[in-house]
């Protein structure tokens, strides 16, 4: 195996592992640590995919800093109305496109689907979507700097409470 | 088909109370398709969101699919999305652009205004078969709605002999309607959409119900963008069918009068206050305006966010709401971003929304078991007339008083 080859799978693992951090962190409802894996300044957005392929701007979920997602955690916290829930991500088909731009920032990619278990309800798909990411080092560590979850399936089903 | 009302009775308090069973009955949800749905206007899409010549949006009166077009004069038109031959819903898309709509199933061809242009085999194949002889197309067309448009938002009936849009609102309506709609171009920003487990009525009822949103909305008392101790109003159509909630920004402090209000966090501060950044844009004092127009239509505007939100129901016991968030053509780039970020407060993420979307569904199961149990509807009075103030579920009672003479309950 030629060095290249094992550098990029590296990278690769890397931001899989990323990726498979940030959804158990979310899966476990660690929402405090959730703001850590962005940098301060920030975009982070759940769109539908029906706004996204036509360039409208419009997310469900909209964050542009550090700050901003931490309001939307104390809205989860201590604001916002909602009945009991687990959410539990399946995070599929990571991609790493180019090792970074001058900023040295990676371009990601990778599928996910969200299932919502609600208290005497049978389990339901929440949705289903892609991540597209990108991603600056910091230290040892990946932070995203932007990270759209665009989804598929439009009709929300009532209420989206927590992150994706 | 049973009637409804030859089996259930509207309590003998009036409107002060609803029975439940208004809520799951599906013989009156029938009966409110015929009877509200298909007459009146209803809201069916954004001149914006059709700008061009064959324009088309998929759009909804009632749980019936319609297309809205715009012909090559710049005419709109709207007719249902079901074919003239087998009843097939041939429009799928939610917006495009067509010269004409052809039905996969058996290439029926329509124009811009739902007019039957062409049906293959018509006159047979090789001598067999054909339609017969007297078969007029102009006879199987569409079934066609009438249609207006008034400041770049377009309203279609069933009903073609349906008032003019402007009586059917009536003068308190139209102004406050004109106060967003005032004949600017308008600029999607986008859509959302959710499907809530709960009555069409209960959508309704939360946007003319001021008392819940001292309560229940955390986020908006506490920041004071909707709060009872603020100068606020209720007002209505003569009918009681539409109405606005009117309000007024106010400060996070405590006082005598927000003293039952216990989700006041007077502690609660944002990290990034970009979030909640409001600039007066329209005239007057009010800093939010919700306005509900029968039967499927409400109006946002809170601070800076716009947005028209359609009621689409699926039954009893669910509805889909689309919402269409907009700002003005002519907005800079930052007012497009303050609006991006207000959206956070709305739709099935919204700080404030997210609250009625599960306090809805959570009535309705409550609602479910009971049909026979009844709603209370006392706050502020008996009454069904305007109030200046929002201490008071007197829209609920206006609007159930028109819903009893339409529905002859």
């Amino acid at each position: 195996m030629s060095g290249a080859v094992s550098a990029s799978l590296l990278l690769r693992l890397e931001v899989q592992d990323h990726f498979e951090r940030y959804a158990d962190t979310l899966d476990r409802g660690d929402f405090e640590a959730w703001p850590e894996f962005f940098s301060e300044a920030c975009l982070y957005q759940v769109i539908p995919r029906e706004n996204w392929d036509r360039g409208l701007p419009l997310a469900a979920i909209r964050c542009e800093s550090r700050g901003m997602l931490r309001d939307r955690v104390t809205a989860i916290r201590s604001t916002m109305m909602y009945e009991p829930r687990y959410l539990r991500h399946l995070v599929s088909g990571v991609r790493v496109s180019g090792s970074g731009d001058e900023t040295g920032a990676l371009a990601a990619r990778a599928n996910y689907g969200v299932f919502e278990t609600l208290v005497d309800e049978p389990t339901h798909i929440l949705q289903t979507g892609y991540y597209e990411a990108e991603l600056v080092r910091h230290g040892a560590a990946l932070l995203f700097r932007r990270l759209s979850c665009v989804f598929d399936s439009v009709v929300v089903p009532n209420s989206l409470v927590y992150p994706i | 088909m049973s009637s409804a009302s030859q089996t259930q009775r509207w309590p003998s308090e009036g409107v002060t109370r609803i029975p439940y069973w208004a809520y799951s009955d599906p013989a009156l949800y029938r009966r409110e398709q015929e009877r509200i749905f298909e007459r009146g206007w209803n809201y069916v899409a954004l001149a914006a969101e059709i700008p061009r010549e064959g324009d088309f949006k998929r759009s909804f009166v009632g749980e019936k699919s319609v297309v809205v077009t715009r012909d090559r004069r710049g005419a709109f038109h709207a007719f249902e999305n079901r074919c003239a031959h087998r009843g097939v819903q041939f429009c799928r898309a939610p917006l495009g652009n067509s010269r004409k709509f052809t039905c996969p199933y058996h290439q029926w061809v329509y124009d811009l205004a739902g007019n039957l242009k062409g049906v293959p085999f018509e006159r047979g194949v090789k001598g067999h078969g054909g339609m017969p002889a007297e078969f007029d197309k102009g006879q199987h067309g569409l079934r066609k709605l009438a249609v207006v448009e008034r400041h770049g938002v377009i309203f279609a009936s069933y009903q073609l002999d349906v008032e003019p849009l402007e009586v059917y609102l009536g003068p308190v309506m139209l102004e406050y309607f004109d106060r967003v709609f005032d004949g600017r171009a308008l600029r999607v920003l986008g859509y959302s959409r959710q499907r809530t487990p709960a009555n069409w009525k209960l959508m309704f009822e939360n946007i003319k119900d001021p008392y819940h949103a001292s309560l229940l909305h955390v986020f908006l008392v506490s920041f004071g963008l909707f709060r009872a101790d603020q100068p606020s109003a209720v007002k209505m159509d003569p009918s009681g069918r539409h109405a606005c909630l009117i309000s007024r920004k106010g400060e996070q402090v405590q006082s005598e009068a927000t003293r039952d209000m216990r989700n006041l966090r007077t502690d609660l501060e944002l990290e990034d206050p970009r979030l909640l950044d409001p600039v007066r844009e329209f005239p007057g004092d009010a800093t939010v305006v919700m306005q509900t127009l029968w039967p499927n239509l409400i109006i946002q505007q809170q601070s800076n966010t716009l947005a028209m939100r359609q009621l689409v129901p699926l039954g009893p016991e669910a509805f889909r709401l689309d919402w269409t968030f907009f700002g003005y053509a002519d907005d800079d780039d930052e007012m497009t971003r303050r609006r991006l970020r207000q959206a956070n407060l709305m739709g099935p993420s919204g700080f404030v929304s997210c609250d009625d979307s599960e306090a809805m569904k959570m009535s309705q199961e409550g609602i479910r078991a009971a049909p026979d149990a009844l709603g209370v509807v006392e706050m502020g009075g008996r009454e069904t007339h305007d109030e200046d103030h929002m201490v008071t579920e007197v829209a609920l009672r206006a609007f159930y008083r028109y819903y009893r003479e339409v529905m002859d309950l």
